[in-house]
């Protein structure tokens, strides 16, 4: 009898956050109506895109015991490039491909010193954060540049990021699912995703074992660069501009979004696909903060408020958990 | 695997729920893809929308307190959300304020120019805009309110002109985020009055993007480089104040500056005899003026597809 009852609790508390996820909903449903039709849930998953894509990219960089909080910049940076590139008749694919590879050489840039020359990975990435921000200033003179939808390439870019699939699944959406199954993939079936967690957990276990930590760290950087240009083109798209001030504070809410999923700070524990349920809790909140009508300022006293929270929570039960 | 399905079943499980629950028979049609009937209600009063650029600011605020008034006057209940500055943000509002079903909405863009994204989600869902203080280029507007910024930049201008006198001398303009159509139509209307007025030339004129430092920049560099300026045209008041402490510091106090707008600060500045002059815009007003023109439109009156709101010179 013990043993079934002790089988229905793990089970229970390995989906906790799903139960928890199916309860907040009906509850803030029962205190707003509006906030559970289709038509809000598919507003907010197109809201929660940018952050969950930057916030795939970000589990990869804090399980190596890293961080990045240049990731709003880039996304700014890339987004203006690409923006400009469409505008001046360069066609969809070549503007994509050369999108993400700046993103990549972004994170290279962040790599290079953090895992090669050993520095503190928020003192390099606060000064990619500055260095990208500038150079977003720059390059569009600090005006916004407008996407051009009269070209057929402007056409497909804009829809990247605010098109719908088969009468009202956002393609954003699609490509987060796609983006998610692609890391889970890597981290949990791939050697490569071993080292990632073998580095967060114990750096210098890691290397002693043969692993090459260096390399393995750089990876995960070019990688959080990556999504950090995707999330750029996904946002430019959406307000169908690059604006100078595009991406401000971003970087904040993948943290938020890495953590409150249960991701550990100090790198080596956590599981990407949980990442994606605290952007939605995010995303959810900001929801429904907006239809019940909180101030912004209270706002953001209260995701500070769940952040605490969901670190509390998640810091007192990782010893149960089973990993 | 395990998790990839679990994640899927409660994604499966959530979308049952929220049909469930949208089954049961709603005060007004909520899909975005149905065409709306213009009746926008909760509990039978009229919802307005009010969607600003950013509510963190002395003008914002008194626009949305014009507004609350009118709507208080009327019966009318007001919905505000602001994008602190991000356009992406504002996209967001957008889609939560239709969810709310208003039958008007009052836009404020951040950018004229990225406006469409959010104003073409108003346009689908068949719910009447009208953009306040500034344009939005592209997408359906049913009237447009905002201050008569072209006069306001004129009569700077000429208050200015009149200051200058017979002698002239260099001017410096300030200007505010380029694209917008504030700054644009208070260049316009500036230089309308000062140029090929006699003897006088502007010599700087660069973008300070609404901000007081950098106004305060632009304004050291132009001593520097024009040692001779005698009068300095801000597009708003936060940029003249930048330039008066720059002006102040080099010891330029006969240097004339304008700004625009009449905030508190600069109002208090040209009693004190500091800042020359200011444009009073009248936010309160604005506000008070787009629920009515939202009026107009619900009651099919006549309505202006541009409505432009008095300014004044403080001085």
């Amino acid at each position: 009898m013990t043993g079934k009852k002790n089988k229905t609790l793990k089970i229970l508390s390995e989906f906790r956050i799903f139960i928890i996820m199916v309860l907040v909903i009906i509850v803030l449903g029962m205190i707003e109506p509006s906030f559970l039709r289709l038509s809000n849930f598919s507003n907010i998953f197109k809201q929660i895109a940018t952050n969950a894509i930057l916030a795939a990219g970000m589990s990869f960089v804090i399980l190596t015991g890293g961080i990045d909080i240049s990731v709003g910049s880039a996304l700014a940076l890339v987004g203006a490039v690409s923006v400009n590139l469409i505008a001046g008749g360069m066609n969809i694919v070549m503007v994509l491909m050369l999108s993400i590879a700046m993103g990549a050489l972004i994170g290279l840039f962040n790599g290079i010193f953090i895992a090669y020359f050993r520095l503190q990975p928020m003192i390099v990435t606060l000064a990619t954060m500055s260095i990208c921000r500038g150079l977003t200033n720059i390059y569009t003179k600090g005006a916004p540049i407008t996407l051009k939808t009269s070209l057929a390439s402007g056409k497909i870019y804009k829809w990247i990021g605010s098109g719908t699939l088969f009468g009202g699944i956002p393609f954003s959406l699609v490509l987060v699912v796609v983006l998610y199954a692609m890391a889970y993939y890597v981290l949990n079936k791939t050697a490569y995703g071993r080292q990632v967690y073998a580095v967060g957990g114990n750096e210098e276990a890691a290397r002693l074992s043969g692993i090459n930590s260096t390399r393995a760290k750089m990876m995960a950087y070019v990688i959080c660069g990556m999504t950090a240009a995707l999330a750029g083109i996904i946002i430019s798209a959406r307000v169908s501009s690059a604006q100078p001030n595009a991406g401000e504070g971003y970087e904040m809410d993948a943290i938020a979004a890495v953590v409150i999923g249960g991701t550990s700070l100090r790198g080596g524990e956590g599981r990407v696909l949980y990442t994606i349920m605290g952007a939605l809790i995010i995303g959810m909140l900001n929801n429904i903060m907006n239809l019940v009508g909180v101030e912004s300022y209270y706002q953001t006293v209260v995701k500070g408020v769940v952040i605490l929270v969901a670190v509390l929570l998640d810091a007192r039960t990782s010893k149960s958990l089973v990993k | 695997m395990k998790k990839l399905t679990a994640l899927l079943l409660s994604g499966a499980l959530v979308l049952g729920l929220t049909a469930g629950c949208t089954s049961k028979p709603a005060p007004a049609p909520s899909q975005a893809a149905d065409p709306q009937p213009s009746a926008g209600t909760t509990d039978g009063k009229v919802v307005i929308g009010l969607l600003v650029y950013n509510d963190k600011n002395e003008f914002i605020q008194k626009v949305v307190d014009g507004a609350q008034t009118k709507c208080n006057e009327y019966g009318y209940e007001l919905i505000e959300y602001s994008a602190d500055g991000d356009a992406a943000t504002e996209v967001s509002n957008m889609e939560d304020l239709i969810t709310k079903n208003p039958s008007v909405i009052l836009y404020n863009p951040v950018d004229s120019d990225a406006a469409e994204a959010a104003l073409s989600l108003a346009n689908d869902a068949n719910i009447p805009v009208i953009t306040v203080d500034r344009t939005a280029n592209g997408g359906e507007v049913v009237s447009h309110v905002a201050s008569d910024n072209v006069y306001g930049g004129k009569i700077a201008g000429e208050y200015i002109l009149a200051q200058l006198g017979e002698a002239g001398g260099e001017l410096v303009e300030i200007q505010g985020v380029a694209g917008t159509s504030a700054a644009r139509d208070r260049g316009d209307g500036f230089h309308s009055a000062v140029d090929g007025a006699a003897n006088v030339e502007v010599v700087v004129s660069q973008i300070g993007n609404w901000d007081k430092a950098q106004g305060m920049a632009i304004m050291e560099n132009a001593l520097q480089a024009h040692p001779d300026i005698k009068a300095v045209f801000a597009h708003n008041d936060t940029m003249a104040m930048g330039a008066l402490e720059a002006a102040t510091a080099a010891g330029r106090e006969d240097i004339v500056i304008v700004g625009f707008d009449a905030d508190d600060d600069a109002v208090q500045s040209v009693k004190d005899g500091k800042l020359g002059n200011t444009v009073a815009q009248q936010p309160q007003l604005m506000g008070s003026r787009g629920v009515e023109l939202a009026y107009n439109y619900l009651n099919d009156l006549p309505l202006e597809k541009e409505e432009a709101v008095e300014v004044a010179l403080v001085k």
